[in-house]
Parts: C-alpha cells; sequence; structure tokens
C-alpha cells in the first residue's frame, strides 16, 4: 500500500512498540483457538504433553469420527432450522411492522413505537421463568417454535428500528408516485420498498442470525429433547459425556465453530458493518 | 398523497357509499387501512406475548411460593425478595457484575480504543488484523467458554504446561474461589475487546481529516493531537461503549456456564447465571421471578438514566 504517510522516517521506536504491541496481542487471541483446532488432532496422552505445539501424529480419525456421526449433523441441522425460522419470521414481521411506523401516519403510532422499543432495555433472561410458563402453557415446548418465536419477539426492537429508519430514508417521491399511479401501499412494499432495502435486510438478517445461531439460554429452558438440541447445548452435552478426553471436546468444538468461522470468512464485511453499525443505530 | 386521495373522492361518491368518517375514507381510499391491519398485528402480537406480558407476570409470579405447576396459589407476598436479598450469593452475583464492568471500562476499553488507533491507519495487515481482533466476538459464548476451560485445565490445558516450564505445581484455576472470577473476566476480555475496538475503528472512519491536518499545520505534536482531536471525537462511541460494557455484564450468562457454571461456592455467577442456577434449574418460579424482575429494575433504571444523562445528544 503507497501511501504518502507511511514513508519511513529512519526509526521511530513507536513504530517498534505499535508492531510488538499488536503482535503480542495477535498472539494472544490466536494461540488458544489454533490450540483448541491443533488438539483435535492429537492424542489425548500427547495433549497433555504437547499442547501448544504440531502433533507428532496426526490422529484424523478424532475429526472423522465426529464427521461421521449422525449426532453432529443432527445438531447442525437443528440449529439451522431454529435460526432459520428465527431470521424468517423476524424478516417478515419486523419490516411489515416498520413499513407501517415509516409510511402511514395514525393515531398512536409514536405510542406504539416507543412501545416496541422498550423490548431494547433488557434481556430476554429476565423473563426466562414466566416465558417457560406461557411456552409450556401454549403447548409449544420442546418444539423449534418455542424456541424461535421468543427469539423473534426479543429481536423485533432492533430490527423494527434499523429497518424503519432505512425506509423512511427512502426517496419520498416513489412512494408519491407510485400512489399516484394507482398502486396501494402493500404492493409498493411488495415491490419497491423490500427489492430497495436488501442492504438493511441483510444487515437485520445477519444479527438475528449470529444471535439465533448462538443462543444458549432459550433453547435450554425451551427444549427437553436431545433430538431437538442446537449445536451449543450439543457440545456442552457432548463434554459432560466425555468429560476429561479433551481430545475429542476440542475436535468437536473446533467442528461446530467451524460454520460460524466459514461464514465470517466470506462475509465478514457485512458481518462486522452489521454487528457494529447495527448496535450503533439501533 | 392525502389531498390528492380526497380530491377522488367526490367522483366515487356519485354512488351510494356509507358515511364513512373523512379520516377513514382517507385511509381506506390506497389500503392505508389494509396495511395498520395486516402489518402491525403480527410483530405487536408477539412482542406483547413473548417480551412485555412475561415481564408483567415476572411481577405477578413473583408474590407466589410456586413450583410451577397447576396455578399458583401459595401467596407470600414480597417474602420472594427477601429471601433473594438475604442470599450472599446473589450479592455476590451483583459484585461479580459490578467486576465485570470495572475491568470492561479500566482494562478493555483503553485497550480497544489503543488498537483502534493503531488499527484505523492504512498499513499491510491492518485489514487482516482487525478481522482476527473481531473473531472472538463472533464465537458463541459456549464455544470460547469450552475453548478456554480447556486452556485453564489444570492437567492438559495450556496455562497448566507453562506452569509446568517453570517447575511450579499446576493450577486449577477454574475450581478454585479466589481465581475463578478472574479467570472468567479474562476471558470477557478476550471475547468483547474486539467489538469495541471496531465502534472505535468505525468512528475514526467517519473523521474529518481536515480536522487532523489543520491541526498539523498548527504545529501539533501527536500527543496533542490526540488529547485535543481524535478523542473528543470518540466522546460519543467512548459512551457508547461503555453503555455496551454494562448491558452485556449484565445479561452475561453463555459464557459463565462452559467455564464454571457460575461455580465455585458461588463466587463466579453473574445475575443471570445465579438466576438460572437458583430460579429456572429448581423449578422455583416465585423466587427466580423475583430475580427477574431485580434484573429488570436494574436493567431499565440504568438505560434511562444513561440516556438521559449520557447519550441525549444523539
Amino acid at each position: 500500500m503507497s501511501d504518502i504517510d507511511t514513508i519511513r522516517p529512519p526509526f521511530d521506536p513507536a513504530v517498534l512498540y505499535k508492531t510488538l504491541f499488536l503482535a503480542v496481542v495477535a498472539v494472544l487471541v490466536l494461540v488458544p483457538l489454533l490450540a483448541t483446532v491443533l488438539g483435535g488432532f492429537k492424542s489425548l496422552g500427547e495433549l497433555r504433553i504437547n499442547p501448544f505445539g504440531l502433533p507428532q501424529h496426526w490422529e484424523w480419525s478424532n475429526y472423522a469420527d465426529i464427521l461421521f456421526s449422525q449426532r453432529y449433523w443432527q445438531l447442525l441441522r437443528n440449529s439451522l432450522i431454529i435460526s432459520a425460522l428465527t431470521v424468517t419470521l423476524t424478516l417478515i414481521t419486523a419490516s411489515m411492522a416498520a413499513f407501517t411506523f415509516a409510511h402511514v401516519t395514525f393515531y398512536g403510532s409514536s405510542m406504539l413505537l416507543s412501545y416496541l422499543t422498550l423490548g431494547l432495555l433488557f434481556p430476554a433472561a429476565t423473563a426466562v421463568l414466566p416465558l417457560f410458563i406461557k411456552v409450556r402453557d401454549l403447548g409449544l415446548l420442546d418444539t423449534y417454535f418455542g424456541v424461535a418465536l421468543p427469539q423473534v419477539a426479543f429481536s423485533l426492537a432492533m430490527s423494527v428500528l434499523l429497518l424503519r429508519r432505512f425506509f423512511k430514508d427512502l426517496p419520498p417521491e416513489l412512494l408519491e408516485a407510485a400512489l399516484m399511479d394507482g398502486c396501494s401501499y402493500i404492493n409498493f412494499f411488495r415491490y419497491v420498498t423490500l427489492p430497495l432495502s436488501r442492504p438493511i435486510l441483510a444487515t437485520v438478517g445477519t444479527i438475528t442470525f449470529v444471535h439465533s445461531w448462538n443462543a444458549y439460554l432459550l433453547p435450554l429452558v425451551m427444549l427437553n429433547s436431545d433430538a431437538l438440541y442446537p449445536w451449543p447445548l450439543g457440545v456442552m452435552v457432548y463434554q459432560g459425556e466425555y468429560s476429561s478426553e479433551w481430545h475429542l471436546i476440542l475436535a468437536f468444538i473446533t467442528l461446530t465453530i467451524l460454520p460460524t468461522i466459514i461464514l465470517f470468512i466470506f462475509a465478514q464485511k457485512h458481518i462486522v458493518a452489521g454487528l457494529t453499525a447495527g448496535a450503533v443505530k439501533g | 398523497m392525502r389531498r390528492r386521495a380526497d380530491s377522488l373522492a367526490p367522483l366515487t361518491a356519485v354512488q351510494p357509499q356509507p358515511a364513512w368518517p373523512a379520516a377513514l375514507r382517507g385511509l381506506l381510499a390506497d389500503n392505508r387501512l389494509a396495511v395498520l391491519v395486516l402489518f402491525l398485528p403480527p410483530a405487536l402480537l408477539l412482542f406483547t406475548l413473548f417480551v412485555v406480558l412475561p415481564i408483567g407476570e415476572a411481577a405477578w409470579y413473583s408474590g407466589f411460593n410456586w413450583n410451577g405447576f397447576g396455578r399458583p396459589t401459595n401467596w407470600i407476598g414480597f417474602d420472594n425478595y427477601r429471601f433473594v436479598l438475604q442470599t450472599r450469593a446473589f450479592w455476590l452475583a451483583l459484585r461479580n457484575n459490578g467486576l465485570i464492568i470495572v475491568v470492561s471500562l479500566l482494562i478493555q476499553l483503553p485497550l480497544a480504543l489503543a488498537l483502534a488507533l493503531m488499527l484505523a491507519e492504512r498499513f499491510r495487515g491492518a485489514v487482516a488484523l482487525r478481522m482476527l481482533f473481531f473473531l472472538p466476538y463472533i464465537l458463541a459464548e459456549i464455544a470460547t467458554g469450552l475453548i478456554f476451560s480447556f486452556v485453564y485445565d489444570g492437567d492438559y490445558g495450556l496455562v497448566a504446561s507453562i506452569w509446568r516450564l517453570f517447575g511450579a505445581e499446576t493450577p486449577h484455576l477454574l475450581a478454585s474461589t479466589d481465581t475463578a472470577m478472574l479467570a472468567v473476566l479474562i476471558v470477557i476480555v478476550w471475547k468483547y475487546f474486539g467489538f469495541h475496538m471496531m465502534l472505535f475503528i468505525a468512528a475514526l472512519q467517519g473523521m474529518d481529516r481536515s480536522l487532523i491536518e489543520a491541526a498539523r499545520v498548527d504545529g501539533a505534536t501527536r500527543a496533542q493531537l490526540l488529547r485535543h482531536v481524535v478523542i473528543p471525537w470518540l466522546y460519543p462511541t467512548i459512551r457508547l461503549s461503555v453503555f455496551f460494557a454494562i448491558v452485556g455484564s449484565l445479561q452475561l450468562f453463555d459464557l459463565v456456564m462452559p467455564l464454571t457454571r457460575g461455580g465455585p461456592a458461588d463466587s463466579s455467577n453473574t445475575l443471570v447465571s445465579f438466576l438460572y442456577n437458583n430460579g429456572i434449574s429448581r423449578m422455583r418460579v416465585g423466587y427466580g421471578s423475583a430475580v427477574g424482575v431485580i434484573l429488570f429494575v436494574i436493567c431499565v433504571s440504568f438505560a434511562f438514566t444513561y440516556q438521559r444523562w449520557f447519550l441525549r445528544d444523539e
């Protein structure tokens, strides 16, 4: 990168300190992650004497056994179903509500909006016991929807705010012209607003997906049967079963965080923008 | 647009029509009423059912001694709150939440700020380092917790092997009441500093370059530039970062479970893990609801005060 600013003075100790500092932080971040990935390739005995270095003997079977087990794929499938449900329902309900708040003036609109934003103020954990009883009374305990619906409800506040702001910033002439041509609000939403809002829908979708994919407390409370467990619950159960066979646990952890890391590598710009900008603007 | 719709109304009013009130007629003319009736309820319903009602019910259930089966009948007034406040573990959890906030403010925030200042400049590897530092933030708390329970493991872990290098007896950090919370705090910094760093980098990139140029021309040193131009520019972001650190501390749970489950002897509980261990896992609905209500009050009063005092200009 040729930048005028970076023409080096002969020797600058500040640069040296800076490089050292960055290197130390990078090592501290990387070492636990690398040790986890590599640990999955070792035998338990080797892990004990050599937790840091490359394995002397690569135990591919640790990973292979998990990859060929039904268990691993079932966990990922469950997580995918729950996250997909959550993201889809959040995007549909939040964008519809945000559209109404952005374009239809009606009595009580600002009141209802601040009612929704109450959801930003406290975490789901505060009401998790009554939530459990509610989900039970609705007969949704131990179902995908029992996890997904509360997750949707708790992601609504932020999603509606982000979407509403974006909808409001779209050029108002669009709506005026469409109405003049006899287009209804609903068609306008379907054929103009949504296609134009792909970036913000992607942002909201990303935030919701990451939260749902990583969620632990709600599935822990709402699900009883192993067959429905998403991966964070599953990996905890796995760790409980193989309590000190760390080489297997590390392989399992590595494989369960692999989808996140792959997604991050391919969509890093989106994810970073979504998670930080989303937090700031919400 | 309203006027337009109204001006069309007389044309259609030739046919016999029920006498809609003017406002309603406007709504009907271009389907706005349909939007209201179709578009708003799903979100409002879900939100009311799964967010608002449970909070109200928590307040109601917290007056009962109830195990969750049948209907609550055993009304005990404010006793649950008294029991909570008399539990030593509750105060420990509150203290731990305070500790998390202190560490976030004194260690994590300056670290994030320093890294942001270094990485906001363009040089080879800057983007890669940003991504690397952000990576822990998107890893699930559960995975992070498990990775670090390996790092801390007294027999196989990384810390243990470093200790062994020096011939010292290997510590079981997570198993001692003295060190468990410290170990959790380290993981918190490891996991979340990248998020705060990204907030700062985003703010720095939005900074007006001409400000810096102007200060340079006036002969400001690097330190002066930082002190009088850059840091003031970041004040709103710093306030925001503090806000997230505190809110994050109040809802921390997932990370604690794989590390210590709040133990040993409740020494590393947060408020939410305390709620889980004492209310949810034993189905003590009344007691757990009381904890939930207390947590709710803390969160809401914090959010309101903070927004009023510190975030007003946004």
